[in-house]
């Protein structure tokens, strides 16, 4: 546990100083939105299709995120000192798995409300409360696949477009999901709790991928 | 270790199998009521795609056979097992567009939950050839390559469930899996076409795994017997070998 705190300090402290990641993520999904409404020619949507806008601009903005993720630790040697730590190698999972969701939370807290004022037509305050527990479950997937992904990712040679062409097919179900339970909250009649049966495919998601990436992420960095 | 055993038995079945599936739907199966001849793909179709999901979960298993155990000839049968399957599904896939278009009239068909979710695994499965080219160290190359195949495996029923609840009206389901309302000749048939693909990937799957054997057979023995130096090195390659 203690290792898993001090390799996410580390991670958080790197993000802090160097301002890389997040900042470019936050950037990155406000311009998306601005595409999006060019794209559509709609001022507002509402609806399911605000709910496929404001999903899919969040996995793409995850997916800068997802690929940055260990690219420190390839090029300063992270790896090889990790290793040479006698330290529970699932570790490096859960406290990478950690950081991501942070910087996922950090860019909702921004892009939600930047999308409830630049292209959504009803109000975002009803059904808020829904919608954040939809995102973290959704948060929580993106961080474990992510994860995962990346760790995979990292050593290849074209690593950059090897981690999205494995981690968008990986994601359509999380995508499906949370675009589906998000959808009945930003159609403006009322909905403010999300659909029971998608929160439960989401969080089912989210456990099986979770163990997965439990048992198989050791292998990842035997060397 | 040898693969070529029972390599001929097996061919024949294969041939006899297949042979008996196409004599039943051509002679025997009746013609469908509403769609007519253009349903026979059915008979290819839809084993072609079942066979080809299987293999994907085959690959899978293969692939946890090889992190538990470190022997890099597990690696090479769920590489044969996903580069087959991945053969199988593109196959499933343009018959399925085939079908689709004679009978709904169009190429691709959203609103048909199996046909999505194949396409998402499928998109996914294309990815492990280019992650194995991409890694250059061999036995990296192996082990990257079986979490990915565990990983994937994993995902094929769960995106099956997940795209199946996204329909919200799924028109009514003659063709079931399994073929659980079919009438009599036609469960027959969809049955007997079904073991003739399953035996054809078998065979296809085993039939490498004996070229790839005796190639690296080979090569060790010109090792032994003319040095390490004459042998030319490997070529980066996305097949284990």
């Amino acid at each position: 546990m203690r290792t898993v705190v001090t390799v996410l300090r580390k991670d958080l402290l790197l993000e802090l100083r160097t301002l890389e990641t997040v900042p470019a993520m936050i950037l990155f999904s406000l311009v998306t939105f601005v595409i999006f409404h060019f794209g559509l020619n709609r001022a507002t949507i509402a609806g399911q299709l605000a709910a496929g806008v404001l999903t899919a601009t969040l996995l793409f903005a995850a997916m800068l995120g997802i690929n940055r993720l260990f690219v420190a630790e390839r090029e300063q040697g992270g790896f090889d000192a990790f290793l040479l730590a006698p330290v529970d190698r699932t570790a490096l999972l859960i406290a990478k798995a950690a950081a991501l969701f942070t910087f996922l939370a950090v860019l909702e807290v921004i892009s939600v409300p930047a999308f409830g004022l630049l292209l959504l037509g009803p109000s975002l305050g009803p059904p808020l409360p829904g919608l954040i527990a939809v995102l973290a479950l959704a948060d929580v997937g993106l961080a474990v696949i992510g994860t995962l992904v990346s760790a995979i990712a990292v050593h290849t040679r074209a690593r950059d477009l090897i981690g999205p062409v494995i981690g968008l097919p990986l994601l359509v179900p999380a995508l499906i999901a949370t675009a589906r339970a998000t959808g009945p909250l930003l159609a403006g009649q009322g909905h403010t709790s999300p659909p029971g049966k998608w929160i439960a495919i989401l969080a089912l998601y989210d456990l099986v991928f979770a163990l997965l990436a439990y048992a198989v992420f050791d292998f990842l960095l035997e060397d | 270790m040898t693969y070529g055993r029972g390599l001929r038995g097996l061919s024949l079945a294969t041939v006899a199998t297949i042979s008996l599936a196409f004599a039943l739907v051509f002679f025997y199966a009746p013609l469908d009521a509403d769609q007519g001849f253009i349903q026979k793909i059915f008979y290819v179709h839809v084993p072609l795609a079942i066979v080809s999901l299987c293999g994907f979960i085959f690959g899978g298993v293969l692939a946890i056979a090889h992190l538990r155990t470190g022997d890099r000839r597990w690696d090479i049968r769920s590489y044969v097992a996903i580069h087959m399957s991945l053969i199988f599904g593109i196959a499933g896939l343009i018959t399925g567009s085939i079908w689709a278009k004679a009978s709904w009239g169009h190429w691709w068909e959203w609103s048909e939950p199996t046909l999505v979710s194949f396409l998402i695994v499928l998109l996914l499965f294309a990815t492990y050839q280019p992650l194995r080219f991409a890694i250059e160290d061999p036995e990296r190359q192996a082990r990257y390559a079986s979490v990915f195949a565990i990983t994937a495996a994993a995902f094929v029923p769960l995106n099956f469930i997940a795209v199946r609840l996204a329909q919200q009206y799924v028109h009514p389901r003659v063709l079931t899996l399994g073929g659980g309302n079919l009438p009599g000749p036609m469960r027959l048939t969809f049955l007997i076409s079904l073991a003739g693909i399953a035996l054809l990937y078998v065979t296809l799957w085993k039939y490498e795994m004996t070229a790839k054997n005796a190639r690296m057979q080979l090569r060790a023995a010109r090792r032994a017997l003319s040095g390490e130096d004459t042998i030319a090195p490997l070529r980066r390659s996305a097949a284990p070998s």
